[in-house]
């Protein structure tokens, strides 16, 4: 009897820690995620896979910290910035945290437009009916049951890796581009590269991040298990990644098709899989990836400002009692959703751009996680080593020299 | 009134005219019922041979103050440079964009601005915080200040109608406990909460401020408060306490709320809490651990009100009054034979009407209604909608009475699985 509640409770802690960061890693492989691997795929063939590798660290680095940052102070991280930066600060951040994520809803509707277009539904019918399903999942407090069935629909992705194995891709030179780095210097490979990494480690993901390990209470002695969940989850996300950019690179790129304009130039990808199905696979996982990070993208913006201006936010409260929660919260649906609805728009762009967005907002970001991560009136022990410090002071540089010679580009 | 955010930042000037600098902190005594600010910190202009420094500027040595600048009275000399003191309450740091409890709204909230009140008092200066601006006019004051002029600011401020909490019902949240008692903060007003708001306003806490509140309050409050937050939290708050203090909130509690908190504890902790229990208790919550969570004895109460069945109302009500502390949600008393086996239920109501004389057999409900303990909770949540029950007692194998099972219990029972 005792032996099986010692189980009982080990199992329980388990579960109790395992799930934020395997849940923000599968978030993260959204709409625009997926086309920004599958464009790296289709342009640059096996080129881009050796960024993964740097990409995966700084994700494990940067997810760590905010997880860290949760269980140590039990605070949020636009609480904490509140806190310690002030006001004004707090605001401007907020303002371009709206912005970035206000492109990723957009994003997440593009991707239920062009997934739904492959089965002949128009998006003049599919996004508005999918704005007003996610607004009513999330307010009637009814997503918990739902999370799971998005979370299943997930393995979608293994059909990724099925189908790059059965494409036949080169793996020596697959392999060749993971030990030998190339760059080059054209602005179309400099973006793709801030896209990618903004498709990996979204600014808005390391709020939502350290807000999940606040939520679910976990304290420091299982801090070791979510340090594994975390792990768990970037590497999970890194893998899905790899063999998306495999399959286009094997497929679309070898064929000679460069460019991605819609869901069925992406869907060729999985033919070596599902052949004729193909098209059909692509739009379930897409519509799935979507309107599982439009259903968490509003609300945990609309959370995340309000908790970090201090209003009062939740959908446990009423209409009158949290005004801005709501009108932020509906705002970003219905102008995410409006925005697709603009006649001739190009889609596959939009979801792209809406990543290259979070590449330029990221720096930012991190500056504020690392100083906070760095204060030891606020995290004592557990403060970052100099080997975390360097890591993403190295990618905060790195992102800011991008955008910087990306500027210089645009401008000679 | 005068506005923290706008004090921030203004220039001082000492009695020859000449800049010290800006003022960058106020520090106040925590006094009751109000603090009273008693220093200006004025963070001096370094240049190349002087680094820096916070001077402290006393109240008293203000000669005049306008909304552009400081004058003193004194000069830049006779100022010495401000020492820190965890005794005094730092506005900016300790007050300004931090969390603080409502105790009237019963929540907890932000502050966006302090709102200071200036008296005259022998024609010195005085200046009290006077309440918490939380709303959209302190966010926009903290946003423009600077940057657009004041007078617009004024204007702005003017159309919206300000959301403010008066001192009085600010409670301040310090995680170090030993600041916490040399600010003379006492969350005494908490205790006045009912347990179910003051649990809500802990679980919006983050866990070192909770301790912090914990720590000045009784075994009592605590207790009550353990049994309606939320369950996930609970281990670590216990945590938190050690062991001695853990074990006299346990002790505190309903023996069943103490029960399911303790099936949520790693065995260790749980045997180690018993060990330093009082032993009855101890004995009692032992056994109600015994029982399956999710049957009639999980939910169970061992706290309940049994007579013997031969008894009479007076002699009922005799013992009733008797008691030191009823139990919770107390409708019911039963009946017992010689034996301790269960021998019906009479409503506390029907105690009230009866004459004294009457044999308390005369006025139990029929049918008897019992569970055994090792019903599923389904039967229990059936049986309580069937007969529109508010408690229903819980017997053993050989039908001895062990506990009882009241509304509560199955009402949070069936809110949580919702």
């Amino acid at each position: 009897m005792s032996l099986i509640k010692r189980w009982k409770v080990r199992i329980f802690i388990l579960m109790a820690v395992v799930g934020p960061g395997f849940i923000t890693g599968n978030v993260n492989n959204d709409a625009g995620g997926i086309y920004t691997y599958s464009l790296a795929g289709a342009r640059y063939g096996y080129s881009m896979l050796w960024t993964l590798v740097p990409i995966l660290i700084i994700l494990i680095v940067v997810q760590e910290m905010s997880a860290r940052l949760g269980v140590v102070t039990g605070k949020g991280l636009a609480d904490l910035i509140r806190e310690e930066f002030g006001f004004r600060t707090t605001f401007f951040i907020m303002l371009s945290l709206t912005a970035a994520n206000l492109a990723n809803v957009t994003a997440e509707f593009a991707g239920v437009a062009s997934s739904l277009e492959i089965f002949g539904v128009s998006k003049y019918i599919s996004v508005p009916l999918v704005a007003v399903f996610v607004w009513f999942l999330v307010v009637r407090g009814t997503y918990k049951s739902v999370e799971k069935i998005f979370l299943i629909s997930c393995s979608f992705y293994i059909t990724y890796i099925v189908s790059g194995i059965l494409a036949k891709p080169d793996w020596l030179q697959a392999a060749e581009s993971m030990v030998r780095p190339t760059i080059s210097m054209d602005s179309g490979f400099l973006i793709m590269l801030v896209g990618l990494i903004g498709a990996t480690v979204a600014p808005w993901q390391q709020f939502y991040l350290e807000a999940a390990v606040v939520e679910k209470g976990v304290d420091q002695k299982q801090y070791f298990g979510s340090r594994l969940d975390v792990i768990f989850g970037c590497v999970a996300m890194i893998v899905v990644a790899f063999f998306i950019i495999v399959s286009c690179a094997a497929t679309l790129h070898v064929a000679g098709r460069r460019d991605i304009t819609s869901a069925a130039d992406a869907a060729a990808a999985l033919q070596p899989l599902a052949g004729e199905y193909a098209s059909w696979l692509f739009a379930f996982g897409l519509f799935n990836a979507s309107v599982f990070a439009a259903s968490i993208l509003p609300l945990a913006t609309a959370y995340t400002v309000c908790e970090g201006l201090g209003f009062e936010a939740g959908v446990n409260k009423k209409f009158r009692e949290a005004p801005i929660f709501y009108w932020l919260y509906t705002l970003l649906i219905a102008v995410g959703a409006g925005l697709i609805l603009i006649p001739g728009l190009p889609l596959v762009f939009v979801s792209y751009l809406s990543q290259v967005a979070n590449g330029f907002l990221l720096p930012f970001v991190l500056l504020f996680l690392l100083s906070l991560v760095n204060r030891s009136d606020l995290m004592g022990k557990y403060r970052n080593s100099n080997g975390q410090n360097l890591v993403s002071g190295f990618t905060i540089v790195f992102l800011i020299v991008i955008t910087l010679i990306l500027f210089f580009l645009q401008f000679s | 009134m005068l506005y923290l955010s706008e004090l921030i930042g203004l220039p001082v000037y000492d009695s020859s005219g000449k800049k010290i600098g800006k003022v960058s902190e106020l520090a106040a005594i925590p006094a009751v019922p109000r603090p009273r600010v008693v220093f200006f910190l004025v963070r001096s202009a370094g240049d190349q041979q002087k680094r820096p420094v916070s001077l402290a500027v006393a109240l008293k040595d203000v000669n005049s103050l306008s909304s552009s600048a400081i004058r003193l009275e004194v000069s830049q000399e006779k100022l010495s440079v401000f020492q820190p003191d965890e005794g005094l309450l730092l506005l900016r740091k300790d007050l300004l964009d931090q969390q603080i409890i409502d105790v009237n709204g019963r929540k907890v909230v932000r502050v966006n601005d302090l709102a200071l009140e200036d008296r005259t008092v022998d024609h010195r200066m005085e200046l009290w915080i006077s309440s918490v601006d939380i709303g959209l006019t302190g966010a926009l004051r903290r946003l423009f200040i600077g940057a657009v002029p004041r007078y617009w600011l004024r204007k702005l401020e003017s159309q919206i109608k300000p959301t403010s909490i008066p001192w009085e019902f600010v409670n301040i949240l310090e995680p170090d406990p030993r600041r916490q008692l040399k600010l003379n903060i006492s969350h005494k007003v908490l205790a006045n909460l009912h347990p179910a708001d003051l649990a809500d306003i802990m679980e919006e806490l983050a866990p070192k401020e909770r301790h912090a509140v914990f720590t000045t309050l009784d075994d009592e409050t605590v207790a009550e408060v353990l049994s309606e937050i939320e369950p996930r939290l609970r281990p670590a708050i216990l945590d938190s306490m050690g062991l001695a203090r853990a074990a006299d909130v346990v002790e505190e509690m309903d023996p069943d709320a103490a029960a399911d908190l303790l099936a949520d504890l790693p065995e260790e902790t749980a045997t180690e809490l018993l060990q330093d229990m009082n032993r009855e208790e101890a004995a009692e919550l032992g056994e109600l651990l015994e029982f399956a969570e999710n049957c009639a004895g999980g939910l169970m109460n061992t706290d309940y009100v049994a007579v013997p069945a031969s008894a009479n109302v007076d002699s009922a009500r005799q013992l009733i009054s008797s008691m030191p502390e009823l139990p919770e949600n107390f409708t019911t008393i039963f009946l017992v034979d010689a034996g301790g086996k269960l021998a019906g239920a009479v409503p506390v109501g029907k105690l009230i009407v009866a004459s004294g004389k009457t044999s308390l057999l005369d006025l139990r409900s029929d049918p008897i209604l019992w569970v055994s303990s090792d019903s599923p909770e389904k039967d229990v949540v059936e049986m309580f909608d069937k007969y529109n029950l508010l408690s229903l007692p819980v017997v053993e194998d050989d039908h001895q009475l062990a506990g009882s099972i009241t509304v509560d219990d199955i009402i949070t029972l069936l809110c949580r699985k919702s």
